[in-house]
C-alpha cells in the first residue's frame, strides 16, 4: 500500500478545508473563507499563507470601492496534491476493512 | 490515524465543498407557502375573468377589456412581490438555522444565473402584452421561469432542476392549449411549488 502520498499539509484541518472550498469553487475571498470557516483573520491568513508557500494557491489583490479584496485560487500543483491526499486517505480506509 | 478520524476528515471535506458551493438555505416551506400564494391569486383572477357561477359549457370570456387586464397585471405583480418578500425572509431564518451566511458568493452566482432569463421572460411578456399576444404570455412566463430555475440549479438542491423542467414542459403545454393558461399557471406556480417544498422540507429539514 502507498502512503507516499499522504500530504501532511493538510493536516491541519483549517488548511484542509480551505482547499476544499478551493477545489468546488474557482475563487473565493478572504472575508466569505473567513465566514464559512468561522476563524480568526490570524488563523486564516497564516494558513492561506502556508498554502501559498508550497505553491497550492494563488493570491489576487485588487480594491473593490476603494476596499481590499483578496481572492484565493487553488494551482495545478494544489489540485493535484488535494487529489493526491483523496486517494492516501481512500487507501487508509480501504486498509482498515481488510 | 484512526477509523474515526478518517470519516471525520472526509466529512469536513464534503461539508466544505458543499457549504462553499451550494446554497442551502432555500427553505421548503417557503415553497409551500408561495405555492398556495399562486392558487390564491389564481382564483381571485377566475372570478374576475368569468364570475362566481360559470360552467364549463362555452367559452366566450375575453380578457381583452382593459380594465381586466390592469387587474390582472396587478394581481400577478401583488402575487409575486409577496412570494419573493416570503421566500427571502424564510430563507434569512433557515440561513441563521444552519449557520450559513444568506449574501455569500454562492446566493450571488444563484442570483446571477437566474435573472438573466427571469428579465428576459418577464419583458418578453410585458411586450406581448403591448402587442396584444395575450395568449402567448402565460407559457413564456412559465418557460422562462423554468430556464432561471434550470441554471440555478447547479447552486442549490439539485430538486429545483426539476422543478425547471417541469415548468418548461408546462410552459410548452400550454401553448398547445390555448385558452386555458390560467389551469397551467394553477399547476405551474401553484401546485409544483407546494409538491416541491413538500420534498425538500421532508427530506432536508
Amino acid at each position: 500500500m502507498d502512503f507516499s502520498l499522504y500530504d501532511k499539509v493538510f493536516e491541519n484541518r483549517i488548511r484542509l478545508q480551505i482547499m476544499s472550498v478551493l477545489m468546488a469553487n474557482d475563487d473565493y475571498d478572504f472575508s466569505s473563507l473567513k465566514e464559512l470557516l468561522d476563524v480568526t483573520d490570524g488563523n486564516l491568513a497564516a494558513n492561506l499563507k502556508t498554502l501559498e508557500k508550497e505553491e497550492y494557491i494563488t493570491i489576487e489583490k485588487s480594491f473593490i470601492d476603494r476596499k481590499p479584496n483578496t481572492r484565493y485560487r487553488r494551482t495545478a500543483k494544489g489540485e493535484k496534491a488535494f487529489e493526491n491526499h483523496l486517494t492516501a486517505l481512500e487507501n487508509l480506509i480501504k486498509q482498515q476493512y481488510k | 490515524m484512526n477509523q474515526k478520524d478518517l470519516i471525520k476528515e472526509i466529512g469536513h471535506i464534503r461539508s466544505m465543498m458543499e457549504r462553499s458551493s451550494k446554497f442551502l438555505s432555500i427553505s421548503g416551506l417557503s415553497g409551500v407557502l408561495i405555492g398556495f400564494y399562486a392558487l390564491i391569486g389564481a382564483a381571485l383572477a377566475y372570478i374576475k375573468v368569468y364570475g362566481f357561477k360559470s360552467g364549463f359549457d362555452y367559452r366566450d370570456h375575453y380578457v381583452t377589456e382593459p380594465g381586466v387586464i390592469v387587474y390582472l397585471v396587478c394581481l400577478a405583480v401583488v402575487v409575486l412581490l409577496v412570494s419573493l418578500l416570503t421566500g427571502l425572509m424564510m430563507a434569512r431564518r433557515k440561513a441563521k438555522k444552519i449557520g450559513q451566511q444568506i449574501w455569500n458568493p454562492t446566493s450571488r452566482s444563484l442570483l446571477f444565473a437566474m435573472i438573466v432569463p427571469l428579465v428576459t421572460g418577464g419583458l418578453l411578456a410585458l411586450l406581448f402584452v403591448a402587442k396584444g399576444f395575450f395568449g402567448l404570455v402565460a407559457s413564456t412566463l412559465l418557460i422562462f421561469y423554468g430556464l432561471s430555475l434550470n441554471a440555478a440549479s447547479i447552486y442549490t438542491f439539485k430538486e429545483v432542476r426539476w422543478l425547471g423542467i417541469l415548468e418548461i414542459a408546462l410552459g410548452l403545454l400550454a401553448l398547445l392549449f390555448p385558452g386555458y393558461g390560467l389551469w397551467f399557471w394553477v399547476a405551474g406556480f401553484g401546485l409544483l411549488h407546494i409538491i416541491y417544498g413538500f420534498i425538500v422540507h421532508k427530506k432536508y429539514e
